[in-house]
C-alpha cells in the first residue's frame, strides 16, 4: 500500500484538522501514515494533564503558557475573533457531527498512524517529553523524518 | 457521519472483526457511497453490495483477509 508523510508544521485547528483528516482517510485506505510534528503543531501534542518534571526557565515557562495545551485549545487560524470563532466553528462542527482534532488524533492512533515529534522544537521551546500525550511514538531529529519522506509516496507541509 | 468517518469508522470496525465475518455500513455523506468500497476493494476486502434506499446507502462488506 502507498505510504504518506505529513509535515505537521501549524498549531492552528483548521490547518491541524486538514493534517488529521488526510491522515485518518489515509490510513483508513490501509496507507502507512507518518506524521512529523514541528515548530507550532508541536504543542498540540501536548497533554494537559501531564506536568513537566524539570524545573523550566522563564522563557520557557512562557512558551508553555502562551501555546496551546493540546488539541483541545488550538485555535482558527482565521477568524478566530479573540476565540468567539473559534467556539462558532466547534458549535457548527458538531451540530455537522464533525469529529474533534481530540477525537481525531486518536483515531489516527487507534489506525497506527505514527506520530514523531521534532526535538529541536522541544529544545526551543522547552518542552520536556513527559510531558506529551501517549500517542506519540518517539521524538527525533530532521534525519528521520527524510528517512521517512524518502520512501513515500505522497509528501504533505501543512 | 462527515468526511473522513465512514470511512474511518469503517476501518476501525474492521480490525477488530474476525476473518470471514461482514459487515453493514449505514451513512449519508455522498462521497462515501464511492470512496468506502473503493478504499475496501484495495485493501484486499470483499465488497458484497452497495445500495442506496430513502437516502442512505447500505454497504455490505466481507472481511476476506
Amino acid at each position: 500500500m502507498p505510504k504518506l508523510s505529513i509535515v505537521m508544521f501549524s498549531g492552528d485547528m483548521d490547518k491541524a484538522m486538514a493534517s488529521m483528516i488526510i491522515a485518518n482517510g489515509a490510513a483508513a485506505s490501509g496507507w502507512d501514515v507518518t506524521i512529523f510534528t514541528t515548530f507550532w503543531g508541536t504543542a498540540l501534542f501536548r497533554d494537559p494533564n501531564k506536568k513537566a518534571p524539570k524545573p523550566k526557565d522563564t522563557m520557557s515557562k512562557m512558551f508553555g503558557m502562551m501555546l496551546p495545551n493540546g488539541p483541545d485549545e488550538a485555535k482558527l487560524s482565521k477568524m478566530n475573533m479573540l476565540g468567539l470563532g473559534t467556539r462558532m466553528m466547534k458549535n457548527r462542527m458538531s451540530a455537522k457531527k464533525v469529529r474533534t482534532l481530540r477525537g481525531m488524533m486518536e483515531d489516527a492512533k487507534e489506525l497506527g498512524v505514527r506520530f514523531l515529534v521534532c526535538d529541536l522544537t522541544m529544545n526551543i521551546m522547552g518542552i520536556q517529553r513527559e510531558e506529551f500525550s501517549d500517542i506519540v511514538d518517539d521524538f527525533v531529529g530532521v534525519g528521520t523524518y527524510l528517512g521517512e519522506a524518502e520512501n513515500a509516496d505522497v509528501n504533505l507541509f501543512i | 457521519m462527515s468526511c473522513p468517518q465512514p470511512l474511518v469508522e469503517t476501518q476501525k470496525k474492521l480490525r477488530k472483526m474476525e476473518i470471514g465475518k461482514t459487515l453493514e455500513v449505514i451513512g449519508d455523506h455522498g462521497p462515501s457511497k464511492k470512496e468506502v468500497p473503493e478504499a475496501m476493494t484495495k485493501q484486499g476486502q470483499q465488497v458484497v453490495s452497495i445500495e442506496e434506499k430513502d437516502g442512505l446507502w447500505h454497504i455490505i462488506i466481507k472481511k476476506v483477509k
